[in-house]
């Protein structure tokens, strides 16, 4: 029994050991930061290290500044489950995440300390890209990577099909010629990338032009249930089910090995183009509310749970000035007015011509809307996925599906 | 059938009576005691360390929500089991799991007896077939199911199979019924080898010679597994039947990667969606709820059978 006592004795001690030399206070002097990112691309990481070398040049308190890179598919599960447990990063990025960070008031506010940089020029920002990760006059994450949708064309599919795309497309004229390529080619038609009749919120990129949005401005009302969210899905039903335009649930289709004769995706996907088949990039077709344009964004903040939000929060301020945002912008489409042109742009893109990339990024980031983003982001995903799971079959009842839509979001809009 | 065995305690003899066995030092006692702390000490600390202080975390989390981005852990009492009590999505959910592991169970152990009776005997190429059935089991559970993932797609290898011989097969993973009836059938034939080599070693402890008497006696083959094979694997069968319905509870990969709990929650198993409400929605303390949830109907239904095993089992040493 005393043995027991002596053993459970040396646990607890060794346990408050562990506990002690895990903690460790923080020392001005010795101030270790680490960034959260999605990217693995050695050459983005290397431009990284790069910056964060100049940067450790002119402040010798700060001794190393890591980038852990996590797998995109559970960065916001990773990330999460490090915050929750004590172990969360100095700054991170951030997607649809953002809403709830911004909310539970997890982010250092940055207007103040970004305005207050030399030369930072705060006021070359575009405000459609500060929009999101905005709340009551501050911003809390920088957008560094607004991309666009883009409508990418392999026009020798539709050469095989003897088809003809107009100047100005609209969705019906999509539909119609992805039908016509599916019919001779046996190819898919028009596939929204990464949508997989699964990640519902990237048919912004159709339902926004139907004039439709998933909820109102401060997202306390569900839109699923307007006409113009009804007339968006049931022309993706009837593409899928009726004229076979689009790839149907269960088929795969990539449009990047050649596999479809358009693909709505963001520009920054042109990497996966390899040249094994002819393309050509425009805005996203014109529905029936007219032009629009949607943008995926990324953003980075300052998590306030580090030791060190002033260092981080200076970090960031440097990482982000005009010099490195030009630096960052042959990655990443960027949120500053003054580095947005088609021939900047087009200075580390081999893909697309200026005018092209004048046309698909420039011309739309000024009006474009973000793919829905809200607090509770992955229980509305999935509460949603759930009831519209039964719109994917040739008999579904489309203004009914959205009903059940919106009763199960809901409730969680109204939070 | 009555069996003797004999005693495995032999009574002390004459001689050993006789003598008083030398006394053992305290100091010698002592390092027994202490060795036998040290060897006890790395399970003790596993089933500590992993077990004990995680489920009574669990207990506490869900007494309680926590904000995660915040760190606010705020006590609610029993608020989350209400939550539960008042969740429309959980009747589903346990209608899924209920499906899903006795759609496992009964196959499993149906389809590892089966193969194992198959290949009880001597003919040429029995290893080659015992390798073959026992090879998914060593598969990476996440490699397998994405292979089926590819396999089940609408215009996946099956149905090009089923095309060739002029059926036209359904959407696999797109309607409720079939995308159950293949997380089952991915989850069944990864894991029947197990079963199946279990099976086969308590066939080859049958006694022949109790097959050959049955045989003398005219008794058919049908009676002769009913009457002799059965009841001397009942051990087997209790043990396998534990482990397959345990491990169909804790069946997660093949639900996150083949079908994501869909399509609506046709396949969405209490584990599945203990990991959706924890880690996908943050609610932890939600979600240590419906996890204590699942150790329990996981514990009663161990207990169930343990007891059960009084009736069904009939050779038990």
């Amino acid at each position: 029994m005393r043995t027991a006592r002596k053993l459970v004795s040396a646990l607890a001690l060794g346990t408050v050991a562990l506990a002690a030399g895990c903690g460790g206070q923080s020392d001005p002097d010795d101030v270790a930061l680490r960034m959260s990112v999605w990217t693995s691309n050695e050459d983005q990481l290397a431009l990284f290290n790069t910056i964060a070398d100049a940067y450790k040049a002119t402040h010798p308190e700060i001794t190393s500044i890591t980038f852990e890179s996590l797998p995109f598919a559970e960065y916001n599960t990773t990330l999460t489950t490090q915050i929750a447990g004590g172990n969360a990063p100095d700054l991170a990025w951030m997607g649809d995440l953002s809403a709830d960070l911004i909310d539970a008031g997890a982010l250092v506010p940055l207007t103040e300390p970004l305005k207050a940089t030399a030369d930072w020029g705060y006021d070359d920002l575009l405000p459609s890209a500060t929009a999101e990760f905005s709340h009551d006059g501050n911003l809390y994450a920088y957008p560094f990577s607004n991309s666009p949708f883009a409508l990418y064309v392999n026009t020798d599919l539709l050469d095989d099909a003897g088809q003809k795309l107009p100047a100005q497309p609209t969705w019906d004229d999509i539909s119609s010629i992805g039908a016509a390529v599916h019919a001779k080619t046996g190819k898919g038609g028009f596939v929204i990338n990464d949508f997989a009749y699964s990640s519902w919120n990237t048919l912004a990129t159709v339902w926004t032009g139907f004039g439709a949005s998933a909820w109102n401005a401060d997202g306390t009302q569900c839109g699923f249930t307007s006409p113009e969210m009804t007339a968006a899905f049931e022309f993706i039903h009837r593409a899928a089910f009726v004229d076979e335009s689009m790839p149907g649930p269960g088929i795969t289709a990539d449009f990047f090995a050649g596999d479809a004769a358009f693909a709505v995706a963001q520009v920054s996907r042109a990497g996966l183009l390899d040249g094994s088949f002819a393309y050509d990039v425009q805005p996203l077709p014109q529905g029936p509310a007219g032009t629009y344009s949607v943008i995926g964004q990324a953003g980075m903040g300052v998590l306030k749970s580090s030791d060190h939000t002033e260092a981080a929060t200076g970090f960031l301020a440097f990482l982000t000035n005009p010099e490195n945002a030009a630096k960052l912008a042959q990655y990443f489409p960027p949120p500053r007015t003054s580095l947005l042109s088609g021939d900047a742009l087009a200075a580390n893109n081999t893909k697309f011509s200026p005018e092209q990339l004048q046309a698909v990024v420039v011309d739309q980031i000024a009006d474009a809307v973000t793919l829905p983003n809200h607090t509770s982001p992955a229980e509305i995903a999935q509460k949603a996925k759930t009831e519209l799971d039964a719109m994917w079959n040739p008999d579904a009842d489309v203004p009914a599906v959205l009903t059940s839509v919106c009763a199960a979001i809901d409730p969680l809009l109204a939070e | 059938m009555t069996h003797t065995r004999p005693s495995v305690r032999e009574a002390p003899t004459g001689a050993s009576r006789g003598r008083a066995a030398p006394r053992r030092s305290r100091t010698s006692r002592r390092t027994d005691a202490l060795a036998g702390y040290l060897f006890v000490a790395p399970q003790v600390l596993g089933v500590l360390v992993f077990v004990i202080v995680p489920v009574g975390l669990a207990m506490w989390y869900s007494l309680n929500e926590w904000n995660v981005f915040t760190g606010d852990l705020d006590f609610v009492g029993g608020d989350n089991y209400t939550a539960a009590l008042n969740d429309p999505q959980l009747p589903g959910v346990l209608g899924a799991t209920a499906l899903f592991s006795g759609g496992v169970v009964v196959f499993n152990i149906a389809l590892g007896l089966a193969l194992a009776v198959m290949l009880n005997r001597r003919f040429r190429g029995v290893a080659l077939f015992r390798t073959l059935f026992f090879s998914p089991v060593v598969v990476s559970v996440v490699a397998w199911t994405l292979v089926w993932g590819f396999l089940l797609q609408d215009n996946g290898g099956v149905n090009g199979v089923l095309a060739m011989v002029g059926i036209d097969g359904p959407n696999w993973l797109q309607n409720g019924p079939t995308a159950m009836a293949s997380v089952t059938f991915t989850q069944v034939v990864r894991s029947v080898g197990i079963n199946m080599v279990l099976f086969l070693a308590a066939l080859q402890g049958v006694p022949k010679e109790l097959y050959e008497a049955a045989r003398v006696d005219g008794a058919s083959s049908r009676r002769i597994f009913t009457g002799i094979t059965l009841p001397l694997i009942s051990p087997t069968l209790l043990l396998t039947a534990i482990i397959t319905i345990v491990g169909a509870l804790q069946s997660f990969a093949q639900i996150a990667v083949l079908t994501g709990g869909g399509p609506g929650l046709s396949t969405t198993v209490l584990v599945f969606y203990v990991f959706q409400q924890t880690f996908g929605f943050n609610d932890i303390g939600y979600g240590s709820t419906l996890a204590l949830m699942l150790l329990t109907f996981v514990m009663l239904l161990t207990v169930v059978q343990w007891q059960l095993r009084r009736k069904w089992v009939t050779y038990e040493d």
